[in-house]
């Protein structure tokens, strides 16, 4: 479990990580918490000549809350997440995922930027990003972009993100209605067998709007717009919530693994969309 | 003085003896990092050697290129059975009458298997040199099925094959197949099919017990040093075992074994993973041989889980049978063992299915049957007993699942069947339909104390209310009650008829008391977190009256301690235990002669009280064990030697035969597979109780590696031999979040034939744990038809069940 011999670098400004990226091209790679990339290249699974350390790049630490918009600079852990009362306030979503990423320890160090940057399908913050339609900021040497957190993931490890560009925050309209992130997994620090976010806006007695994304469930997160369609305009009864489980199973693809077989992740999808739906429901 | 205002309460609780919950001494060095394992060991110049591993599970190793390997910097030397082979290492001996390459000899038989040994400056040059050794592989036919193997005209092993191709013997008889290894028998054959074929109610089931890993926290490791000047090895290693190590490194290196010296420092949990010998051992000593500087190999996580000892992996076919009333009239068992490439085992010579022969449980069951047939596969090798006695957590897996079935064929309660069928009090000592003498135990009791505890009839209640809310779909939830009763096999062993490559299973205490009244114990056995420290100190501090906080237990240095076969099988305490209590007893003796000196009156005229020797009917006069040590050592008394030393060699006259009987309540989402332990309820009796507390502990973490095993944790291959298990994400290791409350409970039943009562503690749990885990989930399917299901019971399986009992609608 060691890793190839690799250069390490700790630059203090976002200018001295782009110069370096651009003077190794894919040969560097950026870490953040690095408890995604460091097991990765311990199994030589990933080979990276030169490390670009971002703990000491200023300005990507923050946690912004102002009028509708809320802005998590790329460096937040997932333990900041949990710990951020104005934040959990305004979004409680995020909070109730954190709570359910890996492990305390592994939170300390584990950032939602390298979680998003990442790619695997496994982790949990890109379909919570996907159901609160976020937006994410990159930089690179040809300045600022922004893209959609449901235009970003490609399959697994391919993103929409260039080699050279950082990801330096994510934002999102403040969330409104009700929340739910809903995980099955096999055991503390397991990455999802099925997971479901669902925000859902309740007008009256009926859904305004419903947004619904599944984690784990194919090599890219996924953003179920005919589920949260499925919702739209009636009560959340079990007509509309056995509609809305239809098609989220209409738009994953989940693959064998430990975890079980095909029929049942399709199964237990459901189940935790189910379950998902009726909390956020419950609180909308 | 002091004494004299003593009460004789205070006296017993200064003492710290047997019966008190003493805190563990080692915990001080543990909770503050100050541990010394065998990766802390680091000598001058050490150097650090690694293993290139076959990705392969069945290949010919046609070329092994070092060159390249050779320029890193950093590279000293890369070992490959080539280099081994001239010296006779390239195979070493198992501890089960097999042998096992050490390095690659032309061939790989599983994936991880170790084909060049690459030794380094330091463990990052190693790494580096490993990806640089070039190795070319022809990739041959896998059998991972040994139903399959037995079939197979894939000869995986060229020694098990004449020159005609025909099996020749192994190590345990004829051969019925060049795959097969083994075959081993116990109990009576035809009358046992009479039984069964007459019987009025017969149940079956087949059941695979899955292959898992005791995966200690600890990997295994050495360090080897081999000092040219004097000619003497000294090897700091993982050894469960550390002075049947060092024979047998005399034995397959020609070192005399006085210039060997094995230290096991502290180890961080063996549970059977550590008692054989790894081709990592013989390679870090011929390296240091062959360097003359001090080699260190440690396994990483993907090594230990990959290629050190595995456990179980037991096709197991049975039948009982009964009378309408559900009176046990005969079993039939046969086991096909997968052994994977090698057999590994660390059984007693004689018993290469270890004391599988236990598998009439705590029954009184009048005829048996049992037949192990061992087969070789393409997967790791190994057979070891994770956290139990040999091959009795298989047994009693086996006898309670059986029971189980057994009670759905009658329609009867299942705690019912166990009660008709327990052994009673008055047949013990009990001789088995397999051959074992139960010494003591009074099932009924602990039966009647834990189904009380627990409110069985309420459980029950409840149950049968959940199942009609199912139906009447109220819930999407079902109640598993969770039973076992258990019977262990522990203590090897007689040497009569327990040794491990000749060495006979006594086990050993050498004590030295020091003048001012404080001592030191070394015994032959080693800790690796049972706290023997602790509770060894209690036995002595009871039988020779010195506090408990005043003796030193020493273990794990072949060089100061005496010899013993080590720490498995739950024996320290059973053997290891007995000879501290004997050679306490001996110390004791020569006390009483002091005392009677000193105090000027006949030997028979004193007593032991507590912590002295009191004049018989004159309590007042008495000298202490303290006074008694200083005068052993600075008075001269007539026809007494000075000193007061003891040692003890124990040779059990029978095992010990621990019991319990546990209960779990289980509520199971058949929607998602997923559990939830509402309740789990531990009654053990292990005899004579040093320490409550201890045993405590033992107990939860014996239950948390059941539960483990039961719910999840496995090695598995894929159909090319692929381990898809290999890390802790996917090998489950519950943590504090997936564990339940555990209620402990007890009775006390001493075994008659051991010196203070006791009968080890430290497997029970895990051996009782396990069934009564998996009887849970099955029993909350039973009200649907479910009759056995496999383990491990994690989500998907579960939901499988679920799924094919029509459940999901
Ligand atoms: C035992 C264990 C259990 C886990 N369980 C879960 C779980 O249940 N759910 C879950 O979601 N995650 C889980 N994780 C992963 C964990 O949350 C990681 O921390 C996270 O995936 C990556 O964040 P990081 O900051 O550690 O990123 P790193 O490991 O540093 O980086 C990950 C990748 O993202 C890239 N990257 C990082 N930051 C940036 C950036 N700012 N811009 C561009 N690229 C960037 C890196 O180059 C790398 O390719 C687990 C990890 C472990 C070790």
């Amino acid at each position: 479990m060691i890793p190839a011999a690799f250069e390490y670098y700790r630059p203090k400004d976002m200018a001295g990580v782009l110069s370096i990226l651009e003077e190794h091209g894919d040969d560097a790679r950026v870490m953040a918490g690095g408890h995604s990339l460091i097991p990765m290249m311990k199994l030589r699974m990933a080979d990276v000549g030169h490390l670009i350390d971002l703990q000491d790049v200023e300005g990507m630490s923050e946690i912004d809350i102002s009028g509708n918009t809320i802005r998590i600079g790329a460096m937040v852990t997932q333990h900041d997440i949990i710990d951020h009362h104005a934040l959990s306030a305004a979004a409680p979503i995020l909070r109730e995922a954190a709570l359910q990423i890996a492990d305390p320890q592994v939170r300390y160090m584990g950032t939602v930027g390298g979680n998003v940057a990442n790619g695997d399908p496994g982790n949990d913050m890109p379909g919570l990003m996907q159901c609160l339609d976020a937006t994410f900021h990159l930089t690179g040497p040809d300045g600022e972009h922004t893209v959609a957190a449901r235009d970003f993931y490609e399959a697994a490890y391919m993103t929409a993100r260039e080699d050279d560009q950082v990801l330096t925050a994510v934002s999102m309209p403040k969330p409104a209605g009700g929340h739910a992130y809903e995980k099955q997994k096999r055991k503390i620090g397991d990455y999802a067998t099925a997971a479901a976010a669902a925000l859902i806006v309740k007008d009256g007695f009926t859904c305004a709007s419903a947004s619904i994304a599944m984690t784990n469930l194919s090599d890219t997160p996924v953003y179920s717009e005919a589920a949260g369609a499925a919702l739209v305009g009636t009560s959340v009864d079990d007509a509309a919530v056995g509609a809305a489980v239809a098609a989220m199973l209409g738009d994953i693809d989940p693959t064998e693994d430990n975890r079980g077989p095909i029929a049942f992740k399709k199964h237990v999808a459901g189940v935790i969309l189910r379950r998902a739906i009726e909390r956020a429901w419950s609180r909308a | 003085m002091k004494d004299e205002v003593t009460s004789r309460e205070e006296r017993i609780e200064n003492l710290k003896g047997m019966g008190c919950s003493r805190k563990r001494v080692e915990d001080a060095r543990f909770t503050q990092g100050k541990g010394n394992y065998v990766d802390d060991i680091k000598l001058d110049g050490m150097l650090f050697g690694d293993f290139v591993r076959s990705p392969y599970a069945h290949a010919k190793v046609v070329s092994i290129n070092t060159e390249e390997a050779m320029k890193v910097p950093g590279v000293l030397a890369v070992l490959t059975a080539a280099d081994l082979a001239p010296l006779g290492l390239h195979w070493m001996p198992t501890l089960a009458g097999d042998k096992q390459m050490v390095l690659a000899d032309g061939k790989v038989l599983f994936q991880g298997q170790e084909v060049a040994f690459v030794v380094a400056e330091d463990r990052y040059a190693a790494a580096d040199g490993i990806e640089a050794v070039e190795v070319e592989y022809e990739e041959l036919e896998v059998l991972v099925d040994p139903f399959k193997s037995m079939g197979s005209d894939v000869v995986l092993r060229e020694d098990t094959v004449d020159d005609a191709g025909k099996p020749v013997d192994g190590a345990h008889g004829p051969r019925k197949h060049h795959n097969h290894i083994f075959t081993w028998e116990a109990g009576d054959k035809d009358p046992t099919f009479e039984v069964i074929d007459a019987a009025e109610v017969v149940a079956e089931e087949t059941m695979y017990y899955h292959r898992t890993h005791p995966c200690p926290l600890e990997t295994c490791g050495c360090v080897a040093s081999m000092d040219k000047v004097n000619g003497k090895l000294t090897l700091w290693g993982t050894f469960q075992a550390p002075h049947a190590i060092r024979t047998v490194v005399s034995l397959i290196s020609g070192i005399e074994e006085h210039n060997i010296r094995v230290i096991s420092p502290d180890i961080g949990g063996g549970f059977g993973n550590k008692v054989g010998a790894y081709p990592g051992y013989v390679c870090s000593v011929v390296a240091s041989i062959v360097t003359g500087k001090p080699v260190k190999w440690i396994e990483d996580r993907m090594d230990n889980l990959m290629t050190t000892a595995f456990a179980r992996d037991y096709w197991m076919k049975g039948r009982i049978s009964a009378t309408k009333e559900g009176k046990i009239t005969g079993l039939h068992c046969h086991v096909t063992a997968d052994h994977g490439g090698f057999d590994a085992c660390a059984d007693p010579t004689k018993f290469p299915a270890g004391f599988m022969n236990i598998c009439t449980g705590s029954y009184d069951i009048p005829t048996a049957f049992l037949e192990v047939d061992g087969v070789y596969t393409n997967k790791a090798p190994g057979g070891v007993s994770y956290r139990c006695s040999f091959r009795v957590t298989e047994a009693v897996y086996f006898i309670e699942r059986m029971i189980e079935v057994l009670a759905i064929e009658l329609s009867m309660d299942a705690a019912e069947l166990r009660r008709i069928n327990f052994i009673k009090k008055e047949q013990f000592p009990y001789t088995a339909a397999l051959g074992w003498e139960y010494d003591s135990g009074d099932y009924h009791t602990a039966w009647d104390k834990a189904l009380k505890t627990v409110d069985y009839a309420g459980l029950r209640a409840e149950q049968a209310q959940r199942v009609e809310d199912f139906k009447a779909g109220k819930t999407r939830s079902l109640m598993g009650v969770g039973l076992s009763f258990f019977t262990e096999i522990v203590g090897a062993g007689p040497v009569k008829n327990c040794d491990i490559l000749g060495l006979g299973m006594f086990d050993s205490c050498e004590i030295r008391i020091h003048p001012t009244g404080s001592a030191i114990a070394r015994l032959g056995t080693i800790s690796q977190g049972q706290g023997h420290a602790t509770t060894f100190a209690q036995i002595l501090a009871s039988e020779i009256g010195l506090p408990a906080d005043s003796i030193t237990i020493e273990e794990g240095d072949t060089d100061t301690a005496p010899y013993g076969l080590g720490t498995y099988g739950s024996r320290s305490t059973p053997v290891a235990g007995a000879a501290t209590a004997m050679a306490g007893r001996k110390i004791r003796a020569k006390a009483q002669m002091i005392a009677a000196y000193l105090l000027e009156v006949h030997d028979d005229d004193v007593e032991f009280d507590v912590d002295r020797f009191v004049v018989k009917g004159a309590p007042e006069r008495f000298k202490t064990m303290k006074d008694i040590a200083f005068a052993a050592y600075n008075q001269a008394i007539p026809g007494i030697e000075p000193g007061l030393e003891a040692v003890s060699y124990y040779d059990p006259p029978n095992m010990t035969y621990p019991f319990g009987a546990y209960v779990c309540v289980m509520d199971i989402d058949v929607d998602t597979g997923t559990t939830d332990i509402r309740r789990f309820y531990a009654l053990d009796d292990c005899g004579t109780r040093i320490n409550p507390m201890v045993i405590e502990g033992q107990v939860h973490g014996g239950l948390t590696e059941a539960l483990a095993v039961a719910l999840g944790q496995e090695i598995a291959y894929d159909d090319m031999g692929n381990v898809k298990t290999g890390t802790l994400m996917d090998f489950f290791l519950p943590t504090a979040w997936e564990v339940p409350n555990y209620e402990t409970d007890h009775t006390v039943t001493p075994s008659p034939h051991h010196p203070i009562g006791a009968k080890g503690v430290g497997e029970s749990p895990h051996v009782g744990g396990v069934p009564c885990f998996s009887n849970a989930v099955q029993d909350a399917f039973r009200a649907f038809g479910l009759r056995h299901t496999n383990m491990p019971h994690d989500h998907w399986r579960i939901w499988k069940t679920a799924n094919e009992l029509g459940l999901h609608g």
